[in-house]
């Protein structure tokens, strides 16, 4: 019996790799597993190599596994590219049409099983992928029924006979492969899993949901990878609420169309990924300098410029803090799991709207596309808060007033109205202006709006500002990070624990304002620190030294070659601070 | 009623004396007054330049945004509360040069909003550069040796572009100007105005007088049909673009809201947020 199932299946992009992973997926999710899949794939639609990771378990998981049980393979290719990460009781299963070669080196047990052959005698070679699911099962022991609930969903629409062909596909694949065996199902015994029924999707469905939940009404963007899920969800779901998604022109325009629609009192946004970030930059200033609310959700990917558009990386995260002229009031949020995606994006609009400034929702490439079982979600928690939106009518103004939009108060919010309302006549611009929106470049008029401004973020709250594992009150190592490394960080920390090693975990929420009180502790009590992200310059690690300090003592584990950190790679890059405590290391695992 | 007195503020513009822009202001007070308008039903959105400032002369909502942008913006607000009157305004560059993008498909996808171009060949606030609206030729300070550039036509590229309502007038002709305001607020879908708004300051061959001299109303050619799209192209072509009036008129397309599947009849802007429990629950089943 396994806990745990590492699956891969490769091939040519185009040729149906997607949708043999979403199949198995999909069937082991309804019975109670927790899944994480991670795809591999390039910025073309067809040709090239693509691979689906899965990861099965009887317990959450959030990483990519670091090795693999089982490589199905379409074309030599996959095979060539990864049979490395197969452990030695690992197998191939090979569609015998590309007469498969197994590497010298590979330890694993190679089957070759014809599944375009199968599929064609079945009536269309394009049902190989259901023959390799089937192969599958045999090894697992998974009885073929469970596919028959996915396989109406999807070939449904074509009829009872197309159903029933993909299944018999399923089954043929099945008894080719048990025959291979010896007539023994499951040399991978799986164990049977809770039989929960838990929500399955990527971080982008999490995010546009959160979205939905909280109180979307307009989303105007431009497609981008790894964006474009969001604007595709929302556009089958807003118009049953009367709203909408405006595929715009550019981002420049995206960006603005949002400002102009929460000027006007919906909640309205945008998602783009780095190249769309940099276009927005202005209209995010304008955003923070008439204090309209507005929220951005930056999925990050390789940069620089149109770099790894495919791939992991988190190196956008001082643009995102620093990003737009001048100086402006700004809050950046870092979920790190699909359910963390939801509540915050949620909560992204609420401070938006209760601080009256840009809020940047960061994810990254593997969070944003990374499929993952997913806790149900507790619609009980979902709150919409306006903030100092006026809603009740307002006092009658003479005729030459103008409302006080910008008044300045204690904490910095001034009530807001929006166009249409009665005696809320007021002017919004870009320019410095006075109390009611006048223009006005005064000396001590400019300190008292910047103040005004600078100050709403003083005292702001923040539910989780951290995700804090910290079970010792001195660790000899504290790991942090921040979006989809947590799932990695954790299970390289439970390794290390297991060897004696006292670590601590700190996944970073809020990003800025720097939640510096939280995190100021678990420094200090530690003797290491490692800061774990995908990026080449350590970004977060350089925001830590600057707002807590402990320059020395916080050290970075970087890996930026476009691919996710795995379990191992935290594992090893601590191992390397121990016992040479305090060694330098800029690990480029 | 409200009248055109209602739509001013205090603000003393900061424009020269002889601006063509004064009268632009007057026409959009006046227009808004004759529509019935009152000043909080308004939303004027303006780009940057010596024209963008309009939006802070008019007593009205307003939101003076930045370089370029006016479009968008005016039409996220638009969706957001469809019972707003929007304008959107700026200059030639504003809307032919930095924004030119925006205008055009602010065109293509006919949202229902009024959008004004003060149109004076020529950069104003950055004190007299080259605009995409400059005749070949024309010695500005970045172009001293007269502009090498062909000249963008806003018209032309309008009808091209699927716009709906196409527009030119000339900004000392307040009772026109404002007539042809007016007709565009009631446009079901986008109207595009450019209004010869000449810079006494640093254009000094596109003056009133070169205007009065060279454009031709539509009004005195016989038999001129505003419905007709081809007429349109071949009278704009005859007169170097050099009109005024409604040059062309769709009055059967749809404005886009009408068209977007599901867009509430209501504002967007007075709905409850809430989703309740039973639609968020359906949403999770999907996933499942
Ligand atoms: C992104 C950006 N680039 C440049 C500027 C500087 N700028 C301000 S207004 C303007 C052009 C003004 O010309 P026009 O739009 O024709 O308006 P006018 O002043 O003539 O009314 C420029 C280049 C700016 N504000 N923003
Ligand atoms: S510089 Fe030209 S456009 Fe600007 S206010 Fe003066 S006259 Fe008008």
């Amino acid at each position: 019996m396994i806990n745990q199932l590492s699956w891969k299946v490769g091939g040519q992009q185009g040729e149906g790799i997607e949708s043999t992973g979403e199949i198995f997926s999909t069937a082991l999710n309804r019975l109670g597993y927790f899944l994480y899949g991670y795809r591999h794939f390039s910025s073309r639609i067809k040709g090239g190599h693509t691979n689906n990771k899965i990861r099965v378990s009887t317990t959450p998981v959030r990483a990519v596994a670091d090795d693999l049980d089982i490589l199905v393979a379409f074309d030599q290719e996959t095979i060539d590219v990864n049979h490395g990460e197969l452990h030695e009781q690992g197998i191939i299963i090979a569609d015998a049409k590309f007469n498969p070669v197994k590497p010298e080196q590979t330890k694993a047990e190679m089957y070759v099983v014809p599944f375009t052959e199968l599929a064609a005698e079945l009536g269309t070679s394009l049902m190989k992928n259901m023959v390799a699911v089937g192969a599958t099962c045999a090894v697992i022991n998974l009885d073929v029924q469970v596919f028959t609930n996915v396989v109406e969903e999807i070939f449904g629409r074509k009829g009872e006979a197309v159903v029933q062909k993909n299944m018999e596909a399923i089954q043929q694949g099945y008894n080719y492969m048990l025959e291979q065996l010896g007539g023994k199902a499951g040399i991978m015994q799986l164990a049977p899993a809770d039989g929960q029924q838990r929500m399955f999707m990527i971080g982008n469905d999490a995010i546009a949901l959160g979205a939905l939940a909280g109180g979307v009404r307009l989303m105007a963007a431009y497609p981008i990878t790894p964006a474009s899920e969001i604007m595709e969800y929302l556009i089958e779901k807003l118009p049953k609420v009367g709203g909408t998604v405006i595929q715009t022109e550019d981002e420049i325009a995206a960006a603005t169309m949002a400002i102009g629609a929460n000027y006007g009192g919906i909640r309205s946004f945008t998602a783009s990924a780095g190249p769309g970030l940099s276009l927005m930059m202005e209209a995010i200033g304008l955003a923070g300098m008439t204090e309209t609310p507005l929220v951005v959700v930056d999925t990050q990917r390789g940069g620089p410029s149109t770099g790894l558009p495919t791939k992991q990386e988190q190196s956008d995260l001082m643009a995102m803090i620093y990003g737009t002229h001048g100086e402006i009031p700004k809050i950046v949020m870092a979920p790190s799991t699909a359910e963390e995606a939801f509540y915050d994006t949620v909560e992204a609009f609420n401070l938006a709207e209760e601080y009256q400034c840009p809020v940047i929702l960061l994810s990254d490439l593997q969070l944003s596309l990374g499929k993952q079982t997913v806790e149900p979600l507790d619609y009980s928690q979902v709150e919409i808060r306006r903030g100092k939106l006026v809603q009740e009518e307002l006092p009658e103004l003479d005729a030459k007033s103008y409302f006080k939009r910008y008044e300045v108060t204690e904490d910095g919010v001034s009530p807001r109205v929006i166009p249409g309302m009665k005696h809320g006549i007021h002017h919004v611009t870009g320019v410095e202006h006075d109390e009611t929106g006048r223009p006005s470049e005064g000396a001590a008029n400019r300190q008292a709006q910047m103040n005004k401004r600078m100050r709403k973020l003083g005292q702001i709250r923040f539910n989780t500002p951290v995700y804090k594992n910290a079970q010792h009150e001195e660790a000899d190592l504290l790991l942090i990070g921040f979006n989809s490394t947590r799932g990695a960080i954790e299970e390289g920390m439970e390794r290390l624990e297991q060897e004696g090693i006292k670590v601590n975990h700190a996944q970073i929420r809020l990003i800025h304002p720097f939640p510096t009180e939280e995190i100021l502790p678990l420094i200090e009590s530690a003797k290491n620190v490692l800061v774990v992200e995908n990026n080449a310059t350590g970004q977060l690690a350089n925001i830590i030294k600057m707002n807590v300090g402990h320059v020395h003592k916080v050290k970075s584990l970087l890996k930026y070659d476009g691919n996710p950190f795995q379990p191992h790679h935290i594992y090893d890059g601590s191992k390397e601070l121990f016992p040479l405590q305090g060694a330098v290391i800029n690990g480029n695992v | 009623m409200a009248t055109f007195k209602d739509f001013r503020n205090d603000v003393k513009p900061n424009w020269c004396p002889g601006c063509g822009d004064f009268s632009v202001q007057a026409a959009i007070q006046r227009a808004a007054a004759n529509i019935g308008l009152t000043p909080d039903q308004l939303a004027v959105i303006s780009g940057i330049g010596c024209s963008g400032r309009i939006s802070g002369y008019i007593k009205s909502y307003g939101l003076h945004g930045i370089h370029g942008r006016s479009l968008p913006i005016a039409q996220g607000v638009k969706m957001a509360n469809k019972d707003l009157t929007v304008i959107a305004s700026g200059g030639d560059g504003d809307g032919f040069a930095i924004g030119m993008g925006h205008t055009i498909h602010a065109m293509r996808r006919n949202i229902d909003l009024t959008y004004i171009v003060m149109d004076n060949q020529i950069y104003g606030l950055t004190k007299g550069q080259t605009s995409p609206r400059s005749a070949q030729g024309f010695v500005t300070k970045s172009t001293p040796k007269g502009a090498i550039e062909g000249t963008v036509s806003p018209m032309e590229l309008a009808l091209t572009s699927g716009a709906s309502f196409v527009a030119q007038s000339f900004s000392t002709d307040l009772k026109d100007l404002t007539a042809i305001i007016e007709a565009g607020i009631n446009h079901k879908g986008f109207s595009i105005i450019n209004v010869f708004s000449p810079c006494v300051t640093y254009n000094k061959i596109n003056t009133y007088d070169w205007f009065k001299e060279n454009l031709t109303k539509l009004s005195t050619i016989e038999e001129y049909d505003p419905s007709n799209r081809e007429l349109a192209m071949n009278t704009l072509m005859q007169h170097n673009g050099l009109v005024t009036g409604i040059i062309y008129q769709d009055k059967e397309r749809p404005s886009y809201q009408e068209l977007v599947h599901g867009y509430a009849d209501e504002p967007l802007a007075s709905q409850d947020l809430q989703l309740g429990d039973e639609m968020f629950n359906d949403l999770v089943k999907e996933f499942i």
